[in-house]
């Protein structure tokens, strides 16, 4: 799932364990805490980050509700981490992510799709560098 | 009908049963959460816990089997002893009752065998202490888990407060059985098989009650009430729960998927 077709913040964000990787569920150019949506009843969302093994960089993976950071942890072990997913858990409500807004995706991204010389493809390598 | 096994009564095999057939039923109240629980992470987080405990029971049911020596396998074992030959504690056939009776039995319960886990590690039966060395850091978070839950409901809202605190009455007079001891439990500590489970009173009780009073509780008054599960005398509960959990094996003998 892309940004671009996430629900607003606050609804649920895909929550199914072991689903594809996707981005985090917030809303787009949100400073930290402006504008949150109306309180309600239902637990903050908090977006689960995995790491594989040591060495590895936490990887995103999906995102839970929960009361507080101690019960998030918890949870992200049970939901994320039952079949030997990982070894370290990140996890941060989802709210404290700030995202680039899907509108502004032409003039933020495009901009790149021709800039061919950015990419180190002009180099003629060594023979005894062929694993570059 | 599949007809019911009879299972030696010796010491050893015993010691084990009750610790196996606890896990057991426990798991089967577990169980019952699955598309239950208050929200989807905790189903999750219940339905796991269910599964750690049956893998418990698989192992410690297999190795009894092997002690009892008369080639009773870990299913037959489960599936077809009738309520007597259960000797699991009568604390943990209660009906699961609300969230609350779930997560304080469990604190109840987790905390104990963790204990008990930990002293398996050094039994002399190298099979046991195995399983007890995997099985222990299982139990370690089953505590945690419950001991979060416990102190989150009682010092949560007054609803959730009452409701934990009728889980604890509800609970609280079982809780002499785990440390009851006799000839079974003699026999294991002289063998080198496992401790009292009365030894682990002092353990279980400086984990608890503290605990219990940080949450706010009341801990209730002890009473002469004791329950008889290890010996396989039940409660009424626990028929209806092998029934429903023994059903298709005593309709399809032998039956596999």
């Amino acid at each position: 799932m892309n940004a671009d077709d996430r629900p607003a913040a606050g609804a649920p964000s895909d929550r199914s364990p072991g689903a594809a990787p996707s981005g985090p569920s917030v809303a787009t150019h949100r400073a930290p805490g402006a504008g949150s949506p109306l309180p309600t009843t239902e637990w903050p969302l908090w977006e689960v980050f995995v790491r594989a093994k040591a060495g590895l960089d936490h990887k995103h993976c999906g995102s839970l509700h929960a009361a507080d950071p101690a019960m998030a942890i918890q949870l992200a072990r049970d939901v994320y981490t039952r079949r030997q997913e990982g070894t370290s858990l990140w996890v941060v409500r989802s709210d404290q992510i700030v995202a680039s807004d899907p509108a502004e995706k032409a003039a933020y991204f495009d901009p790149m799709d021709d800039k061919v010389y950015r990419h180190p493809t002009f180099y003629t390598l060594p023979a005894a560098l062929d694993h570059m | 009908m599949q007809g019911s096994i009879v299972i030696r009564r010796e010491p050893a095999v015993h010691y084990l049963l009750r610790l196996g057939d606890t896990c057991l039923v426990m798991a089967q109240r577990l169980a019952e959460w699955c598309g239950h629980a208050p929200v989807l992470e905790e189903d999750i987080a219940l339905a796991n816990m269910a599964l750690d405990l049956v893998g418990q029971a698989r192992a410690v049911l297999t190795r009894a089997g092997e002690l009892e020596g008369d080639g009773h396998d870990e299913d037959q074992l489960a599936f077809l002893r009738d309520e007597r030959d259960y000797l699991n504690l009568t604390l943990v056939e209660l009906p699961r009752g609300d969230f609350a009776m779930t997560v304080m039995r469990n604190l109840i319960v987790g905390t104990f065998l963790k204990w008990l886990w930990q002293r398996l590690q050094q039994s002399s039966d190298s099979e046991l202490a195995g399983i007890a060395a995997k099985a222990v850091k299982e139990a370690r978070y089953h505590q945690q888990h419950a001991a979060d839950w416990v102190v989150r409901l009682a010092d949560g809202t007054p609803e959730s407060t009452r409701r934990a605190q009728a889980a604890l009455d509800t609970v609280w007079p079982y809780v002499a059985e785990m440390f009851d001891s006799d000839a079974v439990d003699a026999q294991a500590s002289l063998s080198g098989l496992g401790p009292r489970w009365a030894e682990l009173r002092g353990p279980w009780r400086d984990e608890v009650l503290p605990l219990l009073l940080h949450a706010g509780l009341q801990v209730p008054a002890e009473r002469a009430f004791r329950s008889t599960g290890k010996t396989g005398r039940h409660s009424e509960h626990l028929g209806h729960l092998l029934a429903e959990m023994q059903c298709l094996q005593r309709s399809f003998p032998g039956g596999v998927w």
